[in-house]
């Protein structure tokens, strides 16, 4: 049996992260290794600490340690408004921002015929029970501007209609962006939402 | 291996960490995927949107690979991104093609057609009787096209009100006789006979749907339509008044 079994096993679960392959994995493991007191030991521990508490929160799909998270709790994130985004991935980019100081709400997925992914597998449902227990106001669709990311919010819209605001993020120059390097769908969506200065 | 074409995006998914499989309907090589290298970076991800007009080159060792595409844009079809029945028309032609067409068969009739339906999404006025006549043409092109050019029983060209749901072929109110239960009707925008109406529209696409459904589909061994044809036609029959 080869010494070094574990760590490779190690090393081999690392490469398959997002970011990592095969050498840097073993770069990072052999630091780790290194500096087992300062890096590897509190890593194993909060590891293993997140493995046994991490889940979804019940309400809105965020990732937290709780039954319900943060945000949801926090009655100064109760203004009426629910930010409705793709992933946890997203809600983390909204939050980074702090622009945004209602709740959210993570679907987990689009509608995709690719994938055969329909409106009962992704968590729509959900979000119209949260309208109807939340005296939401105001719903803000901030999905992908892509094929799948806007076939959802216009199902999520047609669903809602009536009911409650519905608005979507707005779509066009990036900030820092030059025109030149701007595709023409970008470019005329920007156009269509020009305002007054 | 190699060759240059134009074509529409059909799907693109993402494969490993940063590259895309997509799937194009090009002009002379017919239904093609392939890799995409760096097909999620910002810089690519917003041309590999179905839809789009693209300029690809296929590149592969042996012909039976999956090969590897680079792409350039030529049109972007991202308008219909704000336009719900739109989009919901662009989706339900990407997933028609990507359900009916062979792998890399050549279509060019069909091929024509659908960039010219693509091309009318910014027009929603004239996208639904396209998009039907459309379905008519891929019908056609897969081997299960309708006569509608005289009645089968009478061989008459006028008063053509029903098609026969087994043969495709266009039958005369007189032809049809007691028959007349059986058959489906034929609406006559499909003759190009008065002016459009909406509802006539909507009997088309049932009349296409039955052929899809209990003629193209069985061949594929009974695959169910794609949903987001459903989709597409719920919303047509939203907004079109009762008549």
């Amino acid at each position: 049996m080869s010494s070094t079994r574990d760590i490779d096993k190690l090393i081999e679960m690392m490469a398959r992260l997002p970011g990592l392959g095969p050498r840097s994995a073993r770069r990072a493991v052999l630091q780790m290794i290194r500096k087992r007191g300062q890096l590897l030991a509190p890593l194993a521990d909060q590891m293993a600490k997140v493995a046994a508490s991490a889940r979804e929160c019940l309400n809105c799909g965020n990732i937290g340690t709780e039954d319900v998270c943060d945000i949801c709790r926090s009655e100064k994130r109760a203004t009426g408004e629910i930010c409705v985004v793709q992933d946890v991935s997203d809600l983390w980019a909204m939050e980074r921002g702090g622009a945004f100081s209602g709740r959210y709400h993570v679907l987990g997925g689009t509608l995709s015929a690719l994938d055969d992914i329909g409106p009962e597998d992704i968590r729509i449902p959900q979000l119209v029970a949260r309208i109807n227990n939340e005296g939401v106001t105001e719903i803000i669709l901030a999905l992908n501007a892509t094929v799948d990311g806007q076939t959802t919010a216009h199902y999520i819209a047609d669903q809602l209609e009536g009911r409650v605001r519905i608005t979507s993020l707005a779509q066009g120059v990036p900030i820092g962006g030059e025109l030149d390097y701007l595709d023409d769908g970008t470019i005329s969506a920007a156009l269509k939402a020009r305002r007054s200065i | 291996m190699e060759w240059r074409d134009q074509g529409i995006l059909l799907s693109a998914r993402k494969h490993g960490e940063t590259a895309a499989i997509i799937e194009v309907f090009t002009e002379t090589h017919g239904r093609t995927a392939g890799i995409v290298r760096g097909g999620i970076s910002r810089k690519i991800a917003p041309v590999l949107q179905p839809g789009n007009q693209v300029d690809v080159t296929w590149r592969a060792r042996t012909e039976d690979q999956l090969g590897t595409y680079t792409v350039e844009p030529i049109r972007s079809r991202s308008a219909a991104l704000s336009d719900r029945i739109a989009l919901a028309g662009l989706n339900a032609t990407t997933s028609l093609l990507r359900f009916s067409l062979p792998e890399r068969e050549a279509h060019h009739p069909l091929y024509i057609r659908s960039v010219t339906l693509m091309d009318l999404l910014a027009h929603p006025a004239a996208f639904p009787l396209a998009y039907l006549r459309w379905e008519l043409a891929l019908l056609e092109e897969l081997g299960f096209g309708l006569d509608l050019t005289r009645c089968a029983v009478t061989g008459d060209m006028d008063d053509l009100a029903y098609v026969s749901p087994r043969s495709g072929r266009a039958v005369s109110t007189a032809g049809a006789g007691e028959w007349a239960p059986k058959l489906l009707p034929l609406p006559q925008c499909l003759l190009g006979q008065g002016p459009v109406i909406d509802t006539e529209i909507l009997d088309g696409f049932q009349l296409t749907g039955y052929f899809l459904e209990h003629h193209l589909a069985k061949s594929f061994g009974d695959k169910p339509l794609p949903e987001s044809r459903a989709r597409f036609l719920d919303l047509l029959k939203r907004q079109t008044p009762a008549p």
